[in-house]
């Protein structure tokens, strides 16, 4: 295998540079006063200090799991800051009231927070750092009773709600990086879509890490009542640094009888350099609960960032009937590890679930798809497939596949396909020679490989998609 | 149109030309036979740029441009078009949206527009008819799942499509029934112009009654050993190799 095909994978990070915006910054370090300090920052009441407080004890009992298929140098985590926020943090009233440099930044990313994107038919929240800059198209979202904001203003504005669901999903002492996230989470957003609605737009919250040191650890909760249907994006960049930079996510779903939740993400967490140096240290807990029958919740994820990415989207399929699905694209290169995959447990009666990934390792690159299929006693009728192909470009890449099945039920339906193929010199050779360029050859056929994903990916991120990973997507891709 | 002089090419370190001269004009058709592993295949894929091969000496020159100095999509967009021996699968991508990426990318190496989706649609029928081809085929991914005969139709297609000046066709007759062998000549006879040339590799004398050509040359371990006209392709069929070829110590 020549390098070359090598090299047309190895595109510069774009989305490296540093944004001079002042930011107001706690010291580093986490303990008892860190938390007390966050949620005092943030005005919150005492339920929520409460229960961040009981996170902290459990995280310092816990300890850092290491069974994934990646290595690091230690983390440590008394390095690191535990709160940034863009000055100045006074109540945004509206979106004109962005500090212009951010605007610029958000420009420079592709993101554009005005109405712009109405013809995208997008909603837009921004996390910078830990703080939520601004929510697009609130007041028509309201009208719909859609509460699509900060988790910040959502613990201030709907109490009730945020109480109710959060950690529900993912409890406060689920693992290592939830209780750590559930101690000091800074923001995130928040969505709730009332009973028999249908949002009629993407919702989309940016994530962007800016600030030197930081720490990212955003808390988002989405809950779709009863009928109700969202589609939600989420995009992620940082700058260039030459030191790990820790994010550690928790996303929780809640979707309702009869409700539907698909949930795209695009994550282009700066990966390190060619030798490895730097980059996003990317744990995240996703998980969402198909609560009522005949719910669906639908991951759809492309990876193309991050130093090490460890992330499992995840879904409980409590109600009958109900839908889980996974389709996945983890895009490694050079130094960079990702080990993701999904969860699916089944609980009710006739639950289906399906799950679609495919790696991509070049480089370096190590990739291994982990994934667990659980069929509970009580989850008669019970079907999964899952199809886990991996693809290799260049000879010291990896590709790994972990699955675990468990089936408690004797009438479900359990299949699992498995495939690795190398990306072909003749298959290059055959379509360069009708006289298609090298770089899209190796677009083509990565994007035919990626396929069975990126039809599921809303049209504005399927392009988004294209862009990063340098794909020319197929016409029929939306 | 094509000068090829004294062409020699390895694969790893096997040596498998060594000293192919060939001169094709425009208009003409040439064909090349000869025994399995002598070559055949070799030349046709060095004359399009597979990077499987080297080339360590001898020159092959296309309307006066240096052909093994281009990377193979240059080639294809200067005219050079192979329907290979074994097309290859491209899961995923569609057999549409693949031919009209190669003739979009052909066309703007020219200077000229790209066709959108539509108006290459109405200009792929035609061409679909022409091969007896169904359109469903196009939604297919490339080669994927094709019947043996399916796939060279396709490269058939292609060559439709891509309108080259000099069309290497690798045993596209192999695998054929009679109907569809009578469709692929066909196809290449009406693609046939005054001021494009063809290369037919062929182990039978049967394509020949169909595409007739104009020069019929001998390939035996890496080298021409005969040329003459269509009435040598009759005379091989009767007497088989043997007589044109050196024994080549243990490697014969
Ligand atoms: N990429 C390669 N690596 C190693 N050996 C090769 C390669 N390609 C061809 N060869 C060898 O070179 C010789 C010529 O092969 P080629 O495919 O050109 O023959 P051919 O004349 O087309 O035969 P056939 O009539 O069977 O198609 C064979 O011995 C073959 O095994
Ligand atoms: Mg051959």
């Amino acid at each position: 295998m020549g390098g070359s095909i090598e090299t047309l994978v190895n595109r510069e990070y774009q989305y490296g540079f540093v944004t001079d915006i002042e930011a107001e910054t706690i010291p580093r370090g986490l303990d008892e006063k860190t938390v007390r300090l966050i949620s005092a920052k943030k005005n919150e009441p005492q339920w929520l200090l409460d229960w961040r407080l009981k996170a902290y004890n459990r995280w310092t009992t816990m300890l850092e799991p290491h069974w994934s298929n990646v290595s690091y140098a230690p983390i440590d985590y008394q390095n690191v800051i535990y709160f940034s926020a863009p000055k100045p943090k006074k109540q945004l009233g509206s979106l004109d009231e962005v500090d212009p440099k951010l605007r610029e930044m958000y420009g420079k990313l592709g993101i554009s927070l005005d109405e712009q994107k109405r013809m995208n038919n997008v909603a837009v929240d921004v996390v910078m750092d830990s703080v939520s800059v601004g929510t697009s198209f609130k007041a028509e979202l309201s009208k719909l009773g859609i509460i699509f904001c900060s988790m910040g203003e959502a613990v201030r504005e709907h109490p009730e709600l945020v109480r109710k669901y959060l950690g529900s999903v993912v409890p406060h002492s689920d693992n290592f990086f939830a209780a750590l996230n559930s101690a000091v989470f800074s923001d995130g957003s928040f969505v709730y879509v009332p009973k028999g609605v249908r949002c009629p737009m993407e919702l989309s919250t940016y994530f962007r890490i800016n600030a030197e040191g930081t720490g990212q650890f955003e808390r988002t909760l989405i809950i779709a009542d009863e009928g109700a249907y969202v589609s939600y994006l989420e995009g992620c960049t940082a700058p260039k640094r030459d030191t790990n930079q820790l994010h550690a996510a928790v996303v929780e779903l809640v979707a309702l009888k009869d409700a539907t939740i698909k949930y795209s993400t695009v994550q282009n967490w700066f990966a390190g350099d060619e030798n490895g140096e730097g980059g996003i240290f990317n744990f995240v807990t996703k998980r969402g609960k198909c609560a009522g029958e005949n719910s669906k919740i639908s991951w759809t994820q492309v990876e193309t960032g991050s130093a090490i990415t460890w992330k499992y989207p995840s879904v409980i399929l409590l109600g009958d009937n109900s839908v889980g699905e996974f389709y996945s694209v983890a895009v490694v290169n050079n130094h960079q590890q990702a080990d993701t995959g999904t969860k699916m447990t089944h609980i009710g009666r006739n639950t289906r679930s399906t799950i679609v990934s495919k790696g991509i390792s070049a480089g370096e690159g190590n990739n291994s798809y982990r994934g667990q299929v659980k069929v509970m006693p009580k989850a008669a009728f019970a079907r999964n497939y899952t199809q886990c192909d991996s693809m290799l470009i260049g000879n010291r890449c990896g590709a790994h596949t972990f699955p675990y099945i468990e089936v408690q039920n004797q009438s479900a339906t359990v299949e699992h396909e498995a495939s690795t193929s190398k990306i072909g010199e003749d298959q290059i050779f055959y379509l360069t020679q009708r006289g298609i360029s090298k770089e899209n050859a190796v677009s083509m056929i990565v994007a035919g490989f990626c396929k069975d994903v990126f039809k599921e990916l809303p049209m504005e991120f399927a392009l988004e998609a294209q862009q990063l990973l340098g794909i020319t997507l197929e016409g029929s891709v939306g | 149109m094509l000068e090829i002089k004294d062409l020699y090419a390895k694969a790893g370190d096997r040596d498998i030309l060594r000293g192919i001269s060939l001169s094709v004009a425009a208009g003409e058709v040439h064909a090349i036979m000869g025994p399995n592993g002598s070559g055949k295949s070799t030349l046709v894929q060095v004359l399009a740029g597979n990077p499987a091969y080297e080339v360590t000496g001898g020159s092959a020159s296309f309307n006066g441009k240096d052909l093994l100095s281009l990377p193979p999509e240059e080639r294809a967009q200067a005219g050079v078009f192979l329907a290979f021996q074994y097309p290859v699968e491209i899961p995923g991508v569609s057999n549409a949206y693949f031919l009209r990426s190669a003739f979009n990318s052909i066309r703007q190496a020219r200077g000229e527009d790209e066709v959108d989706p539509l108006d290459f649609l109405d200009y792929m029928e035609k061409k679909l008819e022409l091969v007896d081809m169904d359109i469903e085929m196009l939604s297919r991914s490339v080669n994927m799942g094709f019947s043996g005969g399916e796939k060279k139709r396709n490269e058939i297609l292609q060559m439709a499509v891509l309108e080259p000046k000099l069309a290497l066709l690798d045993e596209t007759d192999s695998g054929l029934d009679i109907d569809a062998l009578r469709i692929v000549a066909n196809g290449v006879n009406t693609l046939k112009r005054p001021d494009n040339a063809t290369i037919v590799v062929t182990h039978y004398q049967r394509l020949l009654n169909y595409i007739v050509p104009d020069y019929v040359h001998v390939l035996a371990h890496g080298r021409m050993v005969k040329s003459g006209d269509k009435s040598l392709a009759l005379e091989l069929e009767a007497k088989g190799y043997d007589w044109l070829v050196e024994p080549q110590g243990a490697l014969a």
